[in-house]
């Protein structure tokens, strides 16, 4: 074996210019490959992530059929929940929301907004208001106030310390209104929630709606997302899913999670051609290569080494170049990838709009995900691996004889 | 002296099939070499030397007739079985470049003896000792491209006695020579066939060659014209 290596580790630098060209050519297709998914990855775990972080949570529990008719009349006894949330591993909070709508109004303006009753300190633990307020303050337990989105202050024209007048449907078509002192404004990074939403607390959204103590929202606050789906399947389990219904964010937002993959798909498609091309490069190389030591094939088969060790040579050749290539692809592709990272791009006018109808920020960051620079390395590895067949092949069919009569 | 018998062929045919007309290179040969010849196969361009030696060694199978190398049946053995033959019992000379490139001398010479499995030790003695045998102690760390054609030839005569095989097949091994590197390889190889009682067997066009064998195989149209001891 270390004959072997010794040999093809000598035979990759006897022709420095192929092994330069060949490996140079694995090397862009990794460099590119890394690019384009760590920019995708990137961005589209941004996406889901903002969604997610400033708004869904990964798991929602609500009354059974809230979620296609997202009506007040919707509500449930949390309690039950609420209590059992030490019961799950991996969960380490249920945060409780009462969600609807309502018309804000101030002076002359009116708008329709998104309401959203929190439990200030729960709420602190999973969507972190808290770290968005602009101006003035957070909610307190049992708060009385507002805390306003920027967007729809300005366009109200209202500031911290003025009155903010919700007026809305609530539990059973009761008439809802309520006055609540603006506490603070909060600076949303989706545009959309941004122009629309207002917090208030639960308990004032449960007398403003007039929801006698039910919410419409709980979500579980989970510990690792990785985990994910053996939460959700010991919920479903353990609660009575004739009662409740138990959604991760993938069932919440299908649109998106669709869009993921039709890009994703595409993408797939364009790297495969790549590692196409790439990989009839590397079989230019393997032909030539064997042509061109024939005769050493065929003395080295004359003295006595058998076909194996022979293919496993050239396979080790072939390997070594792919290592190469990899590796030295993938140390290009690092600073580049680090940097958009760090800077992320930022998509203007239309491309724009299209990111922010899901409420997302027009950002596109590169993910520095390990998986996203070793799927590459997978790639080339299985690509040479197949690729050696054919000359693990031509090698057994070779005739020292003939391979020595130049 | 007991005559042992390395190498007994019989009724050797070869006939190419792959060519428009079948060429009929042996045409029925039958032979026996014994340990400790240094026997010249010689003969005119295209008589059959270099397929003789070739199915002596291994490396063809003949159309009909047999071959037995140290009393085994080689015809019987399967690809795969013959290289490992031709690793335990045949060293091989080639016209010219029998090197690998990316291996030196001291390399090349110890690279049969390490598909072998033979240890370190034992390795490196023999090879210091055939590399002083064909005077090329000095050469140890060189790469064949740095050698000259002869030296180049001397190393591949070390490498074929290196595992210690029952003989060696040199198929003209001075072919490239000129005539100092020529007579310095057969002073070589006489002494070599000498000291360790080792059996060659070689084809040449060459007069001075044929001049140091002790057994002349003259061969014509695919036969043995004259087998002559001298
Ligand atoms: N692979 C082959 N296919 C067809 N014919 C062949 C093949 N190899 C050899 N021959 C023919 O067989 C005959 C004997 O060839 P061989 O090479 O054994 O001769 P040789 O004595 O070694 O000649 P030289 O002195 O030129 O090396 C020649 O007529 C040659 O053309
Ligand atoms: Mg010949």
């Amino acid at each position: 074996m270390k004959q072997i290596l010794k040999l093809a580790s000598r035979n990759i630098w006897r022709n420095r210019r192929r092994t330069f060209i060949t490996a140079a050519s694995i090397l862009f297709a990794v460099f590119f490959a890394v690019a384009i998914s760590s920019i995708q990855h990137g961005t589209w775990d941004h996406m889901v992530n903002s969604v997610v972080h400033y708004h869904f949570g990964y798991i929602q529990i609500h009354k059974n059929g809230y979620w296609d008719d997202q009506i007040i009349d919707n509500v449930f006894d949390p309690s039950e929940v609420v209590s059992r949330e030490s019961n799950y591993n991996g969960i380490s909070q249920m945060v409780p929301r009462i969600e609807s709508f309502a018309l804000a109004s101030y002076g002359t303006s009116t708008k329709g907004s998104l309401v959203l009753g929190i439990d200030p300190d729960r709420e602190a633990h999973l969507t972190q208001p808290d770290t968005r307020v602009a101006e003035g303050q957070y909610l307190k337990k049992e708060d009385k106030g507002a805390l306003i989105a920027g967007g729809l202050a300005a366009y109200l024209n209202i500031g911290v310390g003025d009155t903010l007048v919700l007026i809305s449907q609530g539990y059973h078509g009761i008439n809802s209104a309520g006055k609540f002192p603006v506490r603070g404004l909060v600076e949303l990074a989706s545009p959309d929630l941004n122009k629309q939403l207002v917090y208030i607390g639960l308990e004032q959204a449960k007398w403003f709606y007039g929801t006698e103590g039910q919410v419409t929202t709980i979500v579980a606050d989970i510990e690792d997302p990785g985990e994910l789906s053996g939460i959700v399947s010991s919920l479903r389990a353990d609660l009575d899913t004739a009662q409740y219904e138990v959604m991760d964010y993938k069932e919440m937002m299908p649109d998106l999670i669709k869009a993921r993959e039709v890009d994703t798909a595409g993408s797939q498609i364009i790297l495969m051609i790549l590692y196409f091309i790439i990989g009839f490069g590397i079989f230019g190389t393997i032909l030539m290569m064997l042509k061109e030591r024939e005769y050493e094939f065929g003395i080295l088969k004359a003295i006595g080494m058998k076909t194996g060790k022979l293919s496993l040579m050239v396979w080790l050749e072939t390997i070594f170049l792919g290592v190469i290539g990899c590796v030295a692809g993938i140390l290009f592709s690092l600073p580049l990838v680090y940097y958009f990272y760090k800077n992320p791009i930022e998509l203007t006018g239309k491309m724009a709009e299209a990111y922010e109808k899901f409420g997302v920020q027009a950002l596109l960051p590169a993910s520095m995900e390990p998986s996203i620079f070793l799927n590459q390395a997978v790639v080339i590895f299985l690509m040479i691996t197949v690729l050696s067949v054919y000359p693990i092949f031509k090698l057994a069919k070779l005739k020292p004889v003939d391979a020595m009569r130049a | 002296m007991n005559k042992e018998t390395v190498i007994k062929i019989r009724d050797v045919e070869k006939t190419y099939n792959e060519t428009k007309v079948p060429v009929h290179a042996l045409r029925g040969i039958s032979l026996e070499i014994d340990k400790g010849e240094f026997t010249a196969i010689v003969g005119p361009s295209g008589c059959g030397k270099t397929t003789l030696l070739n199915i002596i060694g291994g490396l063809d199978r003949p159309t009909s007739g047999q071959i037995e190398v140290n009393h085994q049946d080689i015809s019987q053995l399967s690809d795969n079985q013959l290289i490992d033959f031709r690793k335990e019992h045949i060293g091989f000379v080639f016209q010219s470049y029998n090197l690998i490139p990316v291996l030196t001398a001291k390399e090349n010479v110890e690279f049969v003896m390490l598909l072998q499995k033979r240890d370190t030790e034992l390795r490196n003695k023999r090879t210091r000792e055939l590399m002083a045998a064909v005077g090329l102690e000095d050469k140890m760390q060189s790469r064949p491209a740095e050698l000259s054609g002869g030296q180049q030839q001397r190393v591949a005569v070390a490498r074929a006695l290196a595992p210690k095989p029952s003989f060696i097949l040199a198929d003209e091994p001075t072919a490239n020579l000129d005539s100092t590197s020529t007579n310095n390889l057969l002073d070589i190889m006489a002494r070599l066939n000498q000291e360790e009682e080792m059996t060659f067997v070689f084809s040449t066009h060459d007069q001075r060659v044929i001049d140091r064998a002790r057994r002349i195989i003259t061969l014509e149209d695919g036969k043995v014209l004259k087998d002559e001891w001298v």
